[in-house]
């Protein structure tokens, strides 16, 4: 046995070596997750030294991480779907909507829990929504999402008849410290943390994980080869519309009112985080930790504009600029992997 | 007793008649010879056995009697396993990735399960070993070579004791030295029992390892006998025509 074995065996550890070597170098030039990281870190880093009064401090730290959270919860969403190769356009409205629902239970006096969980199920029906009639009936996923993009928001219109919800009935103040408490960070970041890990988690060890990966790589072959695809691509719209939920909740804690144009355009800056954080919009390739540091990105160069007394109306440009530059890198990468 | 039967079988594709009421016999340990003309409807054939598509009608008969698949994994839990012509390959993922897709390894307990990364690479090492291919298992399909591929695609059906080996051209895109691999592969698998059906546009490939040959023309199976009384001049003079039927 042992004569016999020696020889794989040393060969398989060279090789094993060899290729560590090499994807270990890779990953890290290749990873533009990192690469955003870094610019996350060295923006910051020069804001703090040109505006140490304003910007340096742990309430601005706070005011960036916590705008940001609501985003990135969503991003988590969105990279299992597009992973997948799907896009769903309808997280805005649908972030809209649970947030009505949220504030018209609470309003009616309601413990907290129930309209939480009204909130967290309006959410699963909407991805069930957009799930069927992408697998079931196999409509595009970027007409269906525009679709209820416009019924969510409209539903969200006439539940609220076109009133701001500000008085949360006798839970209120439990709700509120809950979901927009804080401790150093606010709760939403807290969240947004364990959310991430918990998501790289799973999309690196589960089977459905790598099915996620698979579908978007060739569904046709996935299907062949017997990965469930209508459902993984079902529960990878669920999940965006459950994490738009999730991001309406701890918006709603902390904001302390419901309006109908909750999450409007929300759509377009949570697509950018992820497209910007490395998650390929063919499919097939996308992580975790690249959907929270493209909005943690976002957020601080929106923060640092507005400290550097640059116009707001200037965000949309650089945000879309943005997109074009991360669909240029992936570009550039494909290119070198060919 | 045979493993698998096609009782006359055909299948349409809105007005394309793909298949004409095929009859075919597979028995345990036989190597079959799939040849005919592009478009003479062998993938479709062997689709059918897979359970990728129903026969327009006709039946799938095995062992124990009549089965209708609704999908490929109902064929392959019993014991059918095919390569398909294009692969059907994730690109982006790694070869033992592939390999295993759709029946990953698993360790753990309860509803705690994550892949088991360590089991699927060894495997996939060992079956790529056994092809005698230099697929690292770790690698990319993306970055592979043809060769490299079709040995990812064949490793698959390695992983079940299967009955009936489907092979769509599996020696289209590689070396000689592969070729050979492969069908040795094939002979180790018809000596374990396996019923193998090989679709090759190369005469050399079917002489030397097939039973039987079977030729097919626009939908029509035109002969079907043991290679031994057969020629490549005759197989060759029934694919195009020149010979009606044998
Ligand atoms: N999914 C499909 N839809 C419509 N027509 C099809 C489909 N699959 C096959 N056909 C048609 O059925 C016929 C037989 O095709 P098939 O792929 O079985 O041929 P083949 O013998 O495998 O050819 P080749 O040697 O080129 O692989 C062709 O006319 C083809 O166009
Ligand atoms: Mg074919």
């Amino acid at each position: 046995m042992p004569p016999d074995t020696a020889a794989p065996i040393s060969s398989a550890i060279s090789d094993v070596v060899g290729i560590k070597e090499r994807t270990a170098l890779q990953r890290l030039f290749s990873n533009q997750a990192i690469w955003v990281a870094l610019a996350v870190a060295l923006i910051m880093g020069l804001m703090s030294l040109r505006y140490p009064e304003q910007y340096g401090t742990l309430e601005n730290f706070y005011n960036i991480t916590r705008n940001f959270s609501f985003i990135g919860i969503m991003a988590l969403g969105m990279t299992a779907v597009i992973i997948t190769g799907g896009i769903d356009l309808s997280v805005g409205s649908v972030m809209g909507v649970v947030g009505i629902v949220v504030g018209l239970i609470m309003h009616a006096g309601e413990p907290w829990w129930w309209a939480v969980l009204a909130g967290l199920g309006t959410g699963v029906l909407c991805g069930l929504f957009n799930g069927i009639l992408i697998t079931r009936i196999g409509l595009s996923p970027f007409v269906t999402t525009l679709g209820t993009l416009s019924i969510a928001r409209s539903a969200a219109v006439l539940l609220s008849q076109n009133k701001m919800i500000y008085q949360f009935g006798p839970w209120a103040d439990q709700f509120f410290d809950i979901f927009g408490g804080q401790y150093i960070v606010a709760n939403s970041v807290w969240l947004l943390i364990i959310m991430t890990l918990a998501f790289a988690f799973v999309l690196n060890t589960s089977a459905w994980g790598r099915h996620l990966f698979a579908i978007g790589g060739n569904e046709q072959a996935a299907q062949l080869t017997g990965v469930p695809v209508v459902r993984v691509k079902m529960q990878a719209y669920i999940f965006c519309s459950l994490c738009a939920a999730i991001a309406a909740i701890m918006l709603l804690g902390w904001q302390g009112s419901a309006i109908n144009a909750l999450g409007t355009g929300y759509e377009l800056r949570v697509i950018a985080s992820t497209v910007i954080g490395g998650t390929n919009l063919i499919g097939g390739e996308g992580g975790a930790f690249g959907a929270f540091v493209g909005a943690a990105l976002i957020e601080v160069i929106r923060n640092g504009l507005i400290l550097a007394g640059v116009d707001s109306n200037y965000q949309g440009i650089f945000v879309g600029g943005f997109i074009i530059l991360a669909v240029l890198l992936e570009r550039v990468r494909g290119r070198k992997r060919e | 007793m045979s493993v698998l039967q096609l009782h006359n079988v055909s299948k349409n594709f809105g007005a394309i008649r793909a298949l004409n009421d095929v009859n075919l016999t597979l028995e345990p340990g036989e190597v079959l010879g799939l040849m005919g003309d592009n478009g003479a409807g062998k993938s479709t054939l062997v689709k059918i056995m897979a359970g990728n598509f129903p026969p327009s009608s006709g039946q799938i008969i095995l062992e124990e009697g009549p089965v209708v698949f609704h999908k490929p994994v109902e064929a392959r839990q019993k014991g059918i396993e095919i390569v398909y012509q294009d692969l059907a390959l994730c690109n982006n993922l790694t070869a033992a990735a592939n390999v295993f897709l759709g029946r990953e390894l698993k360790t753990g307990f309860g509803p705690f399960r994550i892949l088991d990364f360590k089991a699927m690479y060894d495997r996939s090492a060992e079956l790529f070993n056994e092809l005698k291919s230099e697929t690292r298992p770790r690698d990319v399909v993306r970055r592979m070579s043809g060769g490299q591929r079709q040995a990812v695609a064949i490793a698959r059906t390695r992983l079940s004791n299967s009955k009936v080996v489907l092979l769509d051209e599996p020696t289209a895109a590689i070396s000689v030295r592969q070729v050979a691999e492969v069908l040795d592969l094939i002979r180790r698998l018809r000596d374990q029992g396996v019923a193998v059906v090989l679709i090759s546009h190369r005469m050399p490939d079917v002489f030397a390892v097939c039973d039987r040959v079977f030729v097919m023309r626009r939908g029509n199976k035109v002969a079907e006998k043991p290679i031994s009384q057969s020629s490549p001049e005759e197989v060759t003079g029934l694919i195009t025509g020149a010979i009606h039927a044998a």
